[in-house]
């Protein structure tokens, strides 16, 4: 398991970095941890002409705490996340779900953007900052743009970067004090890709009541306005099970248990959130 | 002197380089000119092969069966009447018969390019339905692996034993119960490094190997060359467990290569490789009946077993070992009056089926024991109950049971009431029938096995496969400064050898263990042996060594008196000197006379001098027997199906422990894997014959986060027929776990009438089962004409 021949660049300014990408004649792969395309490659799944690893780039380091939310440069690693090196304005649900990525030796070299970019639906942040209301900073040629990470994950291992776009950035809104969080994984065992993730996000003086049912076969479902699973409420203790039944098997999950462990996790979510 | 002997609590020697990363691992050896092979496997399972095209610009760097002038393909007959012969060609000819199986060799400067090169080999393959189920492929009309034999039967065999007696019995349950094809994962994968010396005229080969000296006659079969002309160097292993006891085609490939080629050849295994070419292992199916009381004693037992023995017949174990091994084990450690059980080897398009640690035990306490639970709960008595009724008795030893297997001692309703004591039984009950706080499900679970160990020639020799152990061999020699050297054949890839070998030359020789040196696994320089596997290390490699210490001990006490100057019959031998009424001589006196000073010699000195070579048998090599019960509480998740282990207790019987650390290090390891059989590990196939579990993210291990601490206990009864009363333990601790946890689990479940029938208990099993409850319980429920 080696991997094919390729070439290799490690740009030390942004606008290089977006340079190397215009060549559109050559299968190019950026990468930031490795920790999914490190694999692939040797696998053979990924046969790219050129790598350009972008964790030379001191902006894609940077994190800070502006007014309203925190921005967290593409390579910025779980660990940073989870050992609270980089600001937070979460009330700590974003170094909760950072500490329960895979293992230790992932976090220490996996990024939020990296993973994020990686778009695997079973990954915890594309669920995770779908829940919290985080926005992705693309940054191209012609500039940047500023995505909904649920529109920025268009499925399964797919996003809406442009073939000369670069994740640049996350932006995590900040919570109030009172705001209510829950996040529940089902795995296998520790580290594993999950088989359900459910989020759910209530944080009333900002208005926000969010949810989002995580790790199915394609990209999460994000519920911007939870209501439909609480009968139209925005009352914790209402959450329908069969309501998010019913929505998973309209949103073409065939299989009963799948459904059930899926509606189990957003439950014990709203239950987290709840303080129950 | 600080304890060092038989029974001492030492620390490892062989950790010092271990634990510091300086071990040396096949694919640390760097040859000069040193070049890497890739080999074109089959992608599917089962095809005609219509043409290799190679690239003109690699015509010289790959290799196909047609190029192999000379070699055989591996066969590895069993005796057993009836066994169909597979022959496994190195690289394939006609056909594929697996996927994973080997086409082409490719060579390159390094490992990539060789993947390049052998990427570029493209396979003119015309597909043939896949053998995929092997009961599907006892019946007729079924695609045949080997066209030749007319079915995919490797071996039937049939035991009955007054069956008639039991069936009358009150009690009468029968279960269908699988476990899942595994591929058993030791840290370090295969591995070979062959080279030719034309000044020795030899062929080296380093290979991941348990049992170099079977590799080394398995080479000399499907290359032609002579013994002497190849030598087999395992260096350090990073774990077997039944897979590096295999004559892999990938080690007669190369080492022909390197014959050819003149310079070095290496193939580090990877581990798709591994997972879906290589190692595989356990996959069985039962459909068993007991018979028993309403008192709970077992009346008898009726089986049909199946194990899915995969394409070939793996040198030098044969396909049928684990099949019919089933049939003389099922019985375990009970003692019952009536049985009959017929088993099929059967042959299908998946990788050969390899012995993996506790080989088919694992698989038959999982039947038998799975089976007592269900008469438990058919007679409306504790799982223990069942068994105290029936397990052999202390007083019954030595016992030879219902298929003559010899119980050479053990005291079993104590290991069974031992464990009972970690727990308060009627507390859990108490707990259990109120329910957990968080909605869980608790569920206490038992198993009990017995492990034949060291088991020698009167029982190999009935299998009849190309390996049959005889007497064990070590030789000792002292060094000229009084040190020791240990010689073995047998391997140690965690065992601990080095250090509990020394231990027992310790304990005759008085020398320190840090001045022993044991070499093991390299046929130049090492005794002929079977090599490591079966549990027979401690048993068998110690006897030879305590052996030939004592053959020292003679001979240093014969120039130890001459050099005090007294007669042989006036002195004794204590504490590593040789010492008379009036003074002593220590081993390094000794030493420095046989090697140094010759001339203090005794002209009637023994001419064998301080080397020798002893060969050991036990008394009777019927094997011994260790045995434990496994008790465990589980707490299951009805929502999601998981299954958390609370506690789970072991009191095991090793007979004397040489090292108890070691023992229970070689325990955890076990229970480790015996986790992984129960809850995780599984190797699916489609039905095309399609490996589904390509890497680890598919093929789940259990984790530190997933093995608990368990508590141990030891039991010591002693073997009666073993140097210092030793008895094999190697692979228990992966024996008892599946059947232990899927009995808590089933515990756990009888409430909601779900029973759990085969391994691994996923979330997904139990979910299912307990759905499938809950559908037979609303359809009992409901009145007649309210269905809908």
């Amino acid at each position: 398991m080696k991997p094919v021949n390729f070439a290799y660049e490690r740009p030390r300014h942004l606008d290089d970095a977006i340079g190397l990408l215009a060549d559109q004649t050559a299968h190019t792969k950026v990468m930031a941890g490795g920790q999914s395309l490190g694999p692939m490659l040797n696998l053979r799944l990924v046969q790219p002409d050129l790598i350009i690893d972008i964790t030379a780039l001191d902006q894609l380091k940077h994190a800070e705490k502006l007014r309203d939310h925190v921005v967290l440069g593409a390579c910025v690693t779980h660990a940073d996340i989870e050992d609270g090196r980089v600001p937070d304005a979460t009330n700590g649900a974003m170094r909760a779900v950072a500490a329960g990525i895979a293992y230790r030796a992932v976090r220490n070299r996996g990024t939020v953007g990296g993973s994020l970019a990686n778009a695997d639906p079973s990954a915890d942040w594309v669920s995770a900052l779908s829940a919290l209301g985080a926005e992705a900073v693309l940054r191209g040629a012609g500039g940047a743009r500023i995505l909904a990470v649920e529109a920025f994950v268009t499925g399964a291992l797919e996003t809406a970067l442009g073939a000369n776009e670069l994740l640049e950035a996350i932006r995590v809104p900040a919570q109030s004090a009172s705001a209510q969080w829950g996040y529940y994984k089902v795995c296998r065992k520790t580290g594993e890709y999950a088989q359900a993730i459910g989020a759910v996000l209530l944080d009333r003086p900002r208005d926000v009541f969010r949810a989002v049912i995580g790790a199915t076969e394609r990209k999460p479902l994000v519920l911007s306005d939870a209501r439909a699973l609480f009968d139209g409420s925005c009352d914790l203790a209402q959450f329908d099970r069969g309501a998010t039944d019913a929505m998973l098997q309209s949103s073409g999950m065939t299989d009963a248990l799948d459904r059930q462990i899926h509606t189990v996790a957003i439950a014990r979510a709203v239950r987290q959130a709840a303080g129950a | 002197m600080a304890e060092q002997g038989v029974g001492a609590r030492l620390l490892r020697k062989e950790d010092d380089r271990l634990m510091r990363g300086r071990g040396e691992f096949v694919a640390d050896i760097r040859l000069a000119g040193l070049q890497d092979v890739a080999f074109v496997r089959s992608p599917l399972a089962h095809a005609r092969i219509r043409g290799i095209s190679i690239p003109p610009q690699y015509k010289d760097s790959v290799f196909t069966a047609a190029d192999l002038d000379g070699v055989k393909p591996i066969r590895a007959v069993s005796g057993l009447p009836g066994f169909k012969i597979s022959e496994q060609p190195v690289l394939a000819t006609d056909k594929v018969r697996q996927v994973g199986e080997l086409v082409a060799m490719c060579v390159g400067r390094t490992r990539a390019e060789a993947e390049d090169i052998a990427a570029s080999v493209e396979l003119d393959l015309e597909e043939m339905p896949a053998v995929h189920d092997m009961l599907e492929a006892r019946g007729r009309g079924s695609a045949l692996v080997h066209e030749h034999w007319g079915d995919n039967i490797f071996l039937e065999t049939f035991v009955d034993v007054n069956i008639e007696k039991a069936l009358d019995a009150p009690i009468k349950v029968t279960r269908e119960i699988r476990t899942a094809r595994q591929s058993m994962a030791p840290l370090e994968g295969r591995g070979v490094v062959a080279s030719w010396s034309s000044r020795l005229e030899q062929l080296t080969v380093y290979s991941a190997a348990q049992m170099p000296h079977i590799n080394r006659t398995g080479l000399s079969g499907c290359l032609g060359l002579d013994h002497g002309n190849i030598r087999v160097i395992s260096p350090d292993v990073g774990g077997g467990f039944g897979y590096k006891g295999i004559l892999l085609a990938e080690e007669v490939c190369l080492s022909w290569l390197t014959m050819r080629r003149g310079h070095p050849v290496r193939w580090i295994e990877d581990r798709r490789e591994h997972l879906t070419a290589g190692a595989n292992c356990r996959e069985h199916h039962y459909i068993i009946t007991g018979y028993a009381d309403r008192d709970g004693r077992l009346r008898g037992i009726d089986c049909e077993a199946t194990v899915d023995s995969g394409a070939y017949s793996s040198y030098p174990f044969s396909a049928c070992l684990e099949a019919a091994q089933v049939a003389s084990i099922l019985p375990g450690p009970y003692d019952f009056e009536a049985y009959r059980c017929k088993t099929w080897s059967v042959a299908t398009n998946k990788c050969p089926i390899l012995p993996y640690r506790g080989v088919a035990r694992t698989g038959v306490c999982f039947a038998i024991e799975l089976v007592l639970d269900a008469i438990a709960r058919e007679a409306g008595l504790e799982p223990h109950e069942v068994r105290f009724k029936n397990l052999v008795r202390p007083e019954q030893m030595p016992f030879d049971n219902i298929t003559k297997k010899h119980f050479d001692s053990g005291d079993y309703p104590e290991a069974l009431r031992r464990a009972l004591a970690h727990f308060d039984v009627p507390a859990l009950r108490t707990r259990q029938a109120k329910g957990e706080p968080d909605g869980r499900l608790l569920g206490f679970g038992l198993s009990i096995y017995c492990e034949q160990g060291a088991h020698g020639t009167s029982v190999y020799a009935g299998w009849g496969i190309p390996m049959v152990p005889g007497h064990e061999q070590a030789t000792a020699r002292v060094t000229p400064d009084g040190g020791l050297e240990l010689r073995v054949g047998v391997h140690s890839h965690g065992q601990s050898l080095e250090t509990t070998l020394a231990q027992v030359a310790f304990e005759i020789l008085g020398i320190d263990t840090s001045k022993v040196k044991v070499t093991l696994g390299d046929t130049a320089i090492t005794p002929y042996s079977t090599g490591t596997w079966g549990s027979r290390c401690m048993v068998m490699a110690g006897g030879a060594v305590a052996s030939a210490c004592r053959e020292i001990e003679a001979r240093a006490r014969q120039i130890g008196a001459s050099l005090l100057q007294v007669k042989t019959e006036d002195v004794k031998f204590a504490d590593g000197r040789v010492v008379s009424a009036t003074g002593d001589v220590s081993m390094e006196d000794i030493a420095r006379a046989w090697y140094l000073r010759p001339q203090d010699l005794p002209a009637d000195v023994h001419r064998g001098g301080l080397e020798a070579t002893v060969g050991y048998k036990p008394e009777r090599d019927s094997g011994t027997f260790s045995y434990a019960a496994h008790a465990v509480t589980v707490a299951i998740d009805p929502e999601l199906g998981d299954v958390e282990i609370l506690d789970y207790v072991i009191v095991e019987d090793g007979g004397k422990l040489v090292n108890p650390m070691v023992v229970d290090g070689q325990i955890y390891g076990g229970l480790a894997q015996g986790i992984g059989t129960a809850l995780y590990e599984e190797m699916p196939f489609d039905n095309n014959g399609q490996p589904l579990a390509t890497t680890f993210a598919d093929y789940l291990l259990p984790g530190p986060t997933e093995v608990p601490e368990p508590r141990l206990d030891h039991i010591e009864t002693l073997a009666p027929y073993t140097e210092f009363g030793v008895k094999g333990i190697g692979e228990g601790g992966a024996i008892a776990p599946p059947a232990a946890i899927a009995n808590a689990v089933n515990d756990a479940l009888k409430g909601l009438g779900a029973e759990l029938l085969c391994s691994p208990i996923t979330p997904r099993r139990v979910l299912i089962s307990i759905a499938a409850a809950k559908l037979r319980r609303a359809s009992a429920a409901a009145p007649a004409g309210t269905r809908s």
